[in-house]
C-alpha cells in the first residue's frame, strides 16, 4: 500500500489540545488542532455525531459544533450533558472540567502522513509520555 | 505609542490569596484588576446582608487589598475589582477605614459603580412590563418569584470609565460582565469611542483570556508535560496598545508558560458560539490572530466586534432545594463488585433511590468524571451517594443517617472517610438568565460627593 494511504490508530491527543467547561447544563469543549493538515481532517471527522457517541451517557441532548479557523479550533456545545448544571447537579464533575480529556482518550484511524506532518509539540508530548 | 499593563490576580473567590502581591512586586504595572463574583457568590452575598446589613461583600478582599494597597497607592497602580458584591457602599466604607489604618487615606480615592443590583426592584421592573422570562425555557418569573434570592445585571465597561475619568484610584462594583474591568482601563487610557466596535472586541477578547487567572498562562493545559512548574505559577499580563492588539505574558521567574497553545486553549474556554456576546460590544472570536513573540509572549490581534446588544444579561438566583452527599471507600479484590453490593443495600436503607427527586451514585476511581478509561478493574473505589430533594429534612432523616452504618453492615474491604461525619443538607440556589431592557437598569457612578447617573 502507498504510505499516503497507510492509516494508523491514535488518540485524538496527538492531533489536537482540547479544554472544556460549563454554560449551565451545557459542556463546551473547544477543540484545537496541532496543524493546519489536521484542521482540515477535523473539520470532515470529528463530527457532533462523532463527539455525542463518544459522550453517550452523560450527554442527553444535542451536540453543536462551531468553527474558528483562526485558531485552527472548532467548538463543541453539548446540551444537558450536566446533570442539571452548577448547582443543581449531583454529579461529581458537574462543570464539564475533565470532559476534554476524555474526548481526548478517544482513538482514531488516521492517514499516517497526518502524524508524521504534525507539530513539534505533539513529539514533544509523545516522548515525554512514553 | 503608548502602552498599559493590565494584571489579573485571581479567577474566582478563592484564588490563590497570594496572587495579588505577586502581581504587583513581580514588575510594572498599571492596573490590577480582580474577581471576586461567581454566580452563586450574589445568593450567598443577599443572605449575609440580610443579617447583617453592612456585610453584603466578600470580605477576603480586604486582607488581599492590605497587602497591596500602600504600594499600588504609591506606584500609581489602579485597583479595578467586583469586590462590591451586593453592598458596594458597605465595602468602600471599610476600604476607607483600611486605608485610614495604614495611614495612606489621603493616597486613596475610592469610585463606585451601583445600579446592576435589582433584587429590590423586581416587582417593579415586573409590573412595568420586563417578564425576566427564563431565556433557557421560556418560562415565566412568576413559577420561582417567592423563592428569589439575588438579581443583578450584568453591566458594561461604562461606569468604570467614569469612575477612572474622576480619578478614582480603587474603583468597586457589584455584578459587571467579567471582561468589563479589563476593557475599561483601555477605554479609559486610550480613548475610545463606545461605538469603536473593533477596538472594544479587543478588549473583550482580552478581559476573557486573563478572566480565570492562570488558565491562560500553563494551568489546564493539554499539553502539561511542557510547562516546566506549576510553583508559584504566573497569573497574567496584558500590555495592550493604542490600536487594541496586545501581548498575554507573564512576570519573570514565575512558573507556568504561555503560548499560542496556552492562550488559544482559554480563548475556547467556556463560550458558546464565535459571536461572544458582552454589554459593550459583541466580540468575534473568530476573528483573532496568535503569534508567538517570545518566550512566554503571546501577541493577539485582528479582534472584530459587532455593534453590542440591545439587551443586558441578568442572573437571578433562586432557592431550589436541598442536597447532600456521602462517601464510603471499597478496596478490592473485586471493589467494584462489591461497591455495587454496598449501593444496593444502601439505597434499601435509605427508602429507595425513586423516594428522592434525584438521587445517585459514582464510583470515584473508575467511572465518576465519565466513563471509565481503564481497561482492567481498579483496585479500590470511593462510592459517592448522592441526592436532591426539596424536603430537608427527609435527607437529613432518610439519607444522612445511612452513610455509615454500612462499613459494618455490608462487604469486608470497605471503610468511612475519617474527616467526613454524617452528611447535611445544604441548601441549592440555581440560576435564571433573563434579558432586561438597559433603560431598566440605572447605573450610577459615585467617586467622593460625587453622584452621577450614567
Amino acid at each position: 500500500m502507498p504510505s499516503d494511504r497507510r492509516t494508523v490508530r491514535v488518540p485524538l491527543m496527538k492531533l489536537c489540545l482540547a479544554r472544556s467547561g460549563d454554560k449551565g447544563d451545557t459542556a463546551n469543549i473547544g477543540v484545537i488542532a496541532r496543524s493546519e493538515a489536521i484542521y482540515e481532517w477535523i473539520l470532515e471527522h470529528l463530527t457532533p455525531a462523532f463527539v455525542k457517541r463518544h459522550f453517550d451517557d452523560v450527554c442527553q441532548g444535542e451536540v453543536e459544533r462551531f468553527e474558528l479557523p483562526n485558531l485552527l479550533a472548532v467548538n463543541f456545545l453539548l446540551h444537558r450533558s450536566l446533570g442539571g448544571g452548577g448547582t443543581l447537579s449531583l454529579l461529581l464533575d458537574a462543570q464539564g472540567k475533565t470532559y476534554a480529556q476524555y474526548l481526548l482518550a478517544a482513538e482514531v484511524e488516521v492517514p499516517e502522513g497526518l502524524i508524521h506532518a504534525d507539530s513539534r509539540d505533539a513529539h514533544q508530548h509523545e516522548q515525554r509520555h512514553v | 505609542m503608548k502602552r498599559i499593563v493590565i494584571a489579573n490576580c485571581g479567577g474566582f473567590w478563592g484564588d490563590d490569596p497570594a496572587a495579588p502581591r505577586r502581581q504587583v512586586e513581580g514588575g510594572p504595572i498599571d492596573y490590577l484588576v480582580m474577581d471576586y463574583l461567581a454566580e452563586v457568590t450574589m445568593a450567598i452575598l443577599q443572605k449575609q446582608r440580610a443579617r447583617h446589613p453592612e456585610t453584603g461583600y466578600p470580605a477576603d478582599f480586604l486582607s488581599h487589598l492590605r497587602d497591596v494597597l500602600p504600594t499600588c497607592a504609591q506606584r500609581g497602580i489602579r485597583i479595578i475589582t467586583n469586590a462590591g458584591g451586593v453592598n458596594p457602599l458597605g465595602c468602600r466604607a471599610a476600604v476607607e477605614a483600611l486605608a485610614r489604618d495604614l495611614g495612606i487615606a489621603d493616597r486613596v480615592k475610592v469610585g463606585l459603580v451601583v445600579g446592576d443590583d435589582l433584587f429590590g426592584s423586581l416587582d417593579g421592573l415586573l409590573s412595568s412590563g420586563e417578564p425576566l422570562t427564563n431565556m433557557d425555557t421560556g418560562q415565566a418569573l412568576s413559577e420561582i418569584r417567592a423563592r428569589v434570592l439575588s438579581a443583578n445585571a450584568y453591566i458594561g465597561a461604562a461606569g468604570i470609565v467614569k469612575a477612572l475619568e474622576q480619578g478614582a484610584n480603587v474603583i468597586i462594583t457589584g455584578r459587571v460582565a467579567d471582561a468589563a474591568v479589563t476593557l475599561a482601563p483601555m477605554v479609559h487610557e486610550f480613548g475610545w469611542s463606545p461605538t469603536d466596535w473593533d477596538h472594544l472586541a479587543s478588549g473583550v477578547v482580552a478581559g476573557h483570556i486573563i478572566e480565570c487567572g492562570t488558565q491562560c498562562t500553563g494551568g489546564n493545559f493539554t499539553d502539561w508535560p511542557l510547562v516546566n512548574t506549576y510553583r508559584k505559577i504566573g497569573f497574567p499580563l496584558v500590555e495592550v496598545e493604542e490600536d487594541g492588539s496586545f501581548v498575554v505574558t507573564k512576570h519573570p521567574n514565575t512558573g507556568g508558560m504561555v503560548s499560542v497553545h496556552t492562550v488559544a486553549e482559554q480563548i475556547v474556554y467556556e463560550i458558546g458560539p464565535p459571536a461572544y456576546v458582552t454589554p459593550d460590544v459583541v466580540a468575534r472570536f473568530d476573528s483573532v490572530r496568535l503569534a508567538q513573540e517570545g518566550p512566554d509572549r503571546v501577541k493577539v490581534t485582528g479582534a472584530r466586534g459587532e455593534p453590542a446588544p440591545a439587551k443586558l444579561k441578568v442572573s437571578i438566583s433562586y432557592h431550589a432545594g436541598w442536597r447532600a452527599f456521602g462517601r464510603l471507600l471499597v478496596s478490592g479484590p473485586e471493589a467494584l463488585a462489591k461497591a455495587n453490593k454496598v449501593a444496593e443495600a444502601f439505597w434499601d436503607a435509605a427508602g429507595g433511590r425513586g423516594s428522592y427527586d434525584q438521587a445517585l451514585h459514582q464510583f470515584v476511581g473508575w467511572n465518576a468524571c465519565h466513563a471509565p478509561l481503564a481497561s482492567c478493574e481498579p483496585g479500590e473505589v470511593l462510592v459517592q451517594f448522592a441526592v436532591r430533594d426539596h424536603d430537608e429534612r427527609k435527607i437529613n432523616s432518610r439519607f444522612a443517617p445511612q452513610i455509615v452504618p454500612r462499613v459494618l453492615g455490608t462487604v469486608p474491604g470497605i471503610t468511612y472517610i475519617a474527616d467526613q461525619g454524617r452528611p447535611r443538607a445544604s441548601e441549592v440556589v440555581a440560576f435564571w438568565p433573563a434579558l432586561v431592557a438597559r433603560e431598566s437598569v440605572a447605573q450610577r457612578v459615585i467617586v467622593g460627593e460625587d453622584d452621577s447617573a450614567i
